[in-house]
């Protein structure tokens, strides 16, 4: 198996092979034995020369952690030799960009309309959540082309409230 | 001894009390909002009852429905915990017309500590330290130059109706008095349509210390150690420890002969908090007094060794005291922090949701209050507060050491959690040292994140990690994460279809 992956931003490349009791791993030409065993659901237990690392799995609406011990690392796998394409205009600066809620809550103002000319950073809606309210804001200057939240809707995370072209 | 009681809360609160009733052999009994059908309270309790819509307002804060809940229960008591009506003498006298116990002060003792002029009037007759001032509105600039220089620069103006910093200025020298006089005059006439404004010694770099007081139905009262409350963000505490690393044997009998005077003043029952302001050369002067049991109070437990909430029953039920000023001791050291569901890469906004991993630390001096659990999905209703996760030591090195080792064993995954926020605070030299003040947050924060805890191997473990996961737990389609019910069901690709994938490719 061979995976490109990324670490906080950094790329690898990652090739591994069933061995009899292990998996060896050949990380960017590095040669590394690894028992693993899946502890549960989210938690991998890896050994490497005796070291003992517990690796946990956060998979949200928009993003891919693991967590080495406490420390978070964002992570990108690709599988070269799947069909699927990652690419979903995410990142890109050209073209409609969508604004999703980062966390679940309830939709409590719109500060512009369709159509509205905005600036980078410019608030487009205010999401409440446990009482504290939070400004969603264009991430670049365009126009508002689509304005999917309503007033008083409870929305999810990940949840496009608006698209800016 | 009450035979059922009533808790008239949710979250960690509401389990900690049930916990406390069934450990004294007395039945419990839940009330839930529409959207904590599944909140652990509601599991912990023996009877749970629904009381209404997700808004507080429609529902934990309806005395009514509460009260018709514990007619038609049978509860004899109710405790309120803290927060919600914990605190509203309205509630507390509609308890006593319907014949139940509530559990905590009079309403007459409410209402005095709930007016802050009230309470001044009555602890100032009472010779509790306050901050020095004029407590009255400055007639002129003259008059206001004369206080100042009696109490000493820098000083405080503010505004007699005031709040939230409105009609409030900070005046270091006799040149600025004047002309901030009068901004502060306007201000608060704009602000609130009272142009009054007193003058007051201006507090730098205040700690805020509380001091923690029991008193029975009988006329015994009593104080049990101080808890360092300084480590705040926006108002709201986030870390509280006691002993305070500043108080010393004298001082803490100083402060708690105060509180108990604060508390005698206001015939004061149950559990109480008497807060105070300290300055840098430690005197220490009344702020308030919190009338209800603080979210705080396990780390009084944890050095007195004795448990506040069966005390609170036992009082309500009109017990003695069971022990007398002399018997409490100190012993050790312990420090909370508050588990906030807040997103720390998003200036701490409230991040609600769905837990999909929930790793819990255990093991010596460990105390975990939680009202969380995995697979429940945190409404967005109501207070952050997901549990309690508390550090016992021999001394403050050793609880420091155990709550680092534990908050490592911690793992909150599906919703952002504060966790990480107390590894930064526990490793700063500052905090270690125990010098630091209620503006203490803001400055390590502002300072930005040094983490150098990560093992060396971390980038290359988590490379390697994602390879095998995706081999041996393969799930890269996952249910969005919300606060609908419909968050937990997988979307439109199949696990089946996953594993054949993945297994056709090895």
């Amino acid at each position: 198996m061979t995976y490109e992956v990324t670490v906080d931003g950094k790329p690898h490349r990652l090739e591994i092979e069933k061995a009899e009791d292990a998996w060896m791993c050949r990380l960017d030409g590095q040669e590394i034995r690894v028992d693993a065993i899946l502890a549960r659901r989210d938690v991998l237990s890896l050994l490497v020369d005796g070291h003992s690392y517990e690796v946990k799995r956060e998979q949200t609406a928009t993003d891919l952690h693991l967590w080495v011990g406490s420390t978070r690392y964002g992570v990108e796998v690709r599988d070269p030799r799947s069909l699927r394409s990652r690419r979903d205009g995410a990142g890109d600066e050209k073209g409609p960009k969508k604004i999703v809620a980062s966390m679940p809550g309830r939709v409590v103002r719109l500060l512009v309309g369709e159509g509205a000319e905005v600036e980078a950073g410019q608030g487009i809606v205010v999401v409440e959540a446990m009482k504290m309210q939070n400004e969603i804001k264009s991430p670049k200057k365009g126009v508002v082309q689509k304005l999917m939240a309503t007033n008083g809707a409870t929305v999810n995370a990940g949840d496009v409230l608006a698209i800016v072209e | 001894m009450f035979k059922k009681i009533l808790i008239a809360n949710r979250g960690e609160i509401a389990v900690r009390v049930i916990r406390a009733c069934r450990e004294m052999g007395i039945a419990t009994v839940a009330v839930y909002s529409d959207v904590d059908r599944a909140a652990l309270h509601v599991r912990k309790a023996d009877e749970a009852y629904p009381i209404g819509p997700a808004p507080a307002a429609e529902s934990y804060l309806r005395a009514d429905k509460i009260l018709e809940v514990a007619q038609r229960s049978g509860a004899e008591a109710i405790h309120p915990g803290y927060g919600f009506l914990s605190e509203n003498a309205q509630f507390a006298r509609a308890c006593n017309d319907a014949g139940v116990k509530f559990i905590g002060p009079t309403p007459e003792s409410m209402e005095m500590m709930g007016s802050k002029t009230r309470a001044r009037q009555e602890m100032e007759k009472a010779g509790v330290p306050f901050v020095p001032g004029t407590s009255r509105g400055l007639q002129s600039p003259e008059e206001g130059e004369q206080a100042a220089e009696r109490i000493g620069y820098p000083v405080m103006l503010k505004a007699a109706a005031g709040g939230g910093g409105k009609g409030m200025r900070l005046v270091h020298t006799r040149e600025q008095l004047r002309s901030a006089l009068e901004a502060a005059q306007s201000e608060a006439q704009r602000s609130f349509g009272d142009s009054e404004v007193y003058v007051e010694k201006a507090i730098v770099n205040p700690r805020h210390i509380e001091m923690q007081v029991l008193a029975d139905e009988r006329g015994n009262t009593v104080w049990l150690g101080e808890r360092e409350c300084s480590i705040q963000r926006r108002h709201q505490k986030v870390l509280e420890e006691s002993p305070s690393p500043i108080v010393d044997p004298d001082m803490r009998r100083r402060m708690g002969e105060v509180a108990v005077r604060v508390a005698r003043a206001a015939r004061y029952t149950n559990a109480g908090t008497v807060e105070f302001l300290v300055d840098q050369q430690k005197n220490f002067y009344f702020l308030e007094m919190n009338t209800r049991l603080q979210v705080e109070h396990p780390v009084t437990e944890l050095i007195t060794g004795l448990d506040l909430v069966h005390l609170q029953i036992r009082i309500a039920n009109g017990e003695k005291l069971p022990f007398a000023q002399q018997e409490v001791k100190i012993r050790g050291h312990a420090i909370e922090c508050r588990i906030y569901a807040e997103d720390p890469d998003n200036n701490y906004f409230p991040s609600p949701g769905r837990i999909t991993l929930l790793l819990a630390p255990s093991g010596p001096g460990i105390r975990r209050d939680s009202g969380m659990y995995e697979g429940w999905t945190v409404p967005i209703d109501y207070d952050p507060l997901l549990a309690k996760l508390i550090g016992y030591g021999t001394d403050r090195q050793q609880a420091i050491m155990r709550l680092q080792r534990a908050l490592y064993e911690y793992f909150v995954a599906g919703i952002k959690t504060n966790i990480s926020l107390f590894q930064r605070i526990l490793r700063d030299p500052d905090f270690q040292a125990g010098t630091f003040d209620t503006g203490y947050l803001d400055r390590l924060l502002a300072r930005g994140n040094s983490d150098d805890s990560a093992a060396e191997a971390g980038p290359a473990m988590a490379a390697i990690a994602a390879g095998l996961f995706s081999i041996l737990d393969p799930q890269s389609v996952q249910g969005k994460n919300g606060s609908g019910a419909s968050s937990a069901a997988p979307s439109n690709s199949s696990a089946w279809k996953q594993k054949g994938r993945s297994g056709a490719l090895r």
